[in-house]
């Protein structure tokens, strides 16, 4: 019973994923696609709560629907009239792309049941937060410094670029 | 009735495989943009199941932190980036801003 309730619970946190995904990929206005996003963004938290990992299951939805999605929304919003379909449904080589993705998707298939997957039965840990900070201050130290000095570049990259005419009173 | 490593891998191609689908298709700048962000989550998902279902323990974790870090920054830089094309270019085409000056 136990065991059913969770594959009934992983089939709709996998069905929420990819059916939002598939209507990132196929809907006909742009902020519909943003918004499948949004439920896309949180499946995908679900899994991740599913497969033990709670620290990043909470930064997913921190990050990703807190951050990314609202950049992403104040981009379609401020480069778009809402309204306008033409813009927001325009559509190139659909039909090669298909096929192309289709062939990926299958080798993808052929490689998933193909391999011999090393497979540990051993149950996830309760809380993973204290082991990866533990982590991140010892093993991972080096990447944790440089990830942390590059969000800083990209940040004042971005506010830099972003930056209404920057440079007009100089050079003109 | 248990769910095993395979789910999680075929969800994960899936969504990349709609991610690939979403950037090959899409003209619109912002929409490549989500695609990316769709074949990150993927990579992610891919990630996380693999660290709970072998026996590396928990740095796959660590490293979906960081991909969800990068994504973050790279967020930032491409709708800036965007913003500047279209105050430039007064269009967010990617085919039609192949120029890197007025």
């Amino acid at each position: 019973m136990d065991g059913y309730l969770s594959a009934v619970v992983f089939y709709v946190f996998a069905a929420i994923t990819v059916l939002s995904g598939a209507m990132v990929a196929l809907s006909s206005r742009l902020i519909y696609a943003a918004f499948s996003l949004l439920l896309t963004f949180f499946g995908v938290a679900g899994l991740y709560i599913f497969l033990g990992a709670d620290f990043i299951a909470a930064t997913q939805v921190l990050i990703y629907v807190g951050g990314i999605l609202i950049l992403l929304l104040f981009g379609v919003m401020l480069t778009h009239r809402i309204y306008d379909f033409k813009i927001l449904s325009t559509r190139v080589q659909f039909v090669p792309s298909v096929i192309v993705v289709g062939c990926t998707f299958a080798l993808l298939l052929a490689v998933i049941f193909g391999t011999r997957w090393q497979m540990v039965k051993e149950a996830p840990p309760e809380y993973t937060a204290a082991t990866i900070g533990k982590l991140l201050m010892t093993t991972y130290l080096l990447p944790f410094e440089a990830v942390s000095v590059l969000l800083l570049v990209a940040l004042i990259g971005a506010a830099t670029l972003a930056r209404r005419d920057l440079t007009s009173g100089e050079e003109s | 009735m248990t769910i095993t490593l395979h789910h999680y891998l075929v969800v994960g191609a899936l969504l990349f495989c709609f991610g690939i689908l979403t950037v090959a298709t899409r003209r619109n700048a912002v929409s490549v943009l989500m695609g990316v962000e769709l074949i990150l989550n993927s990579a992610n998902i891919n990630l996380i199941a693999f660290s709970r279902y072998s026996d590396v323990g928990i740095s796959g974790q660590v490293l979906a932190a960081f991909v969800i870090i990068l994504a973050a920054a790279e967020a930032a830089v491409a709708l800036a980036i965007v913003l500047n094309i279209y105050r430039n270019f007064q269009i967010v085409d990617v085919d039609q801003a192949s120029t890197l000056r007025q």
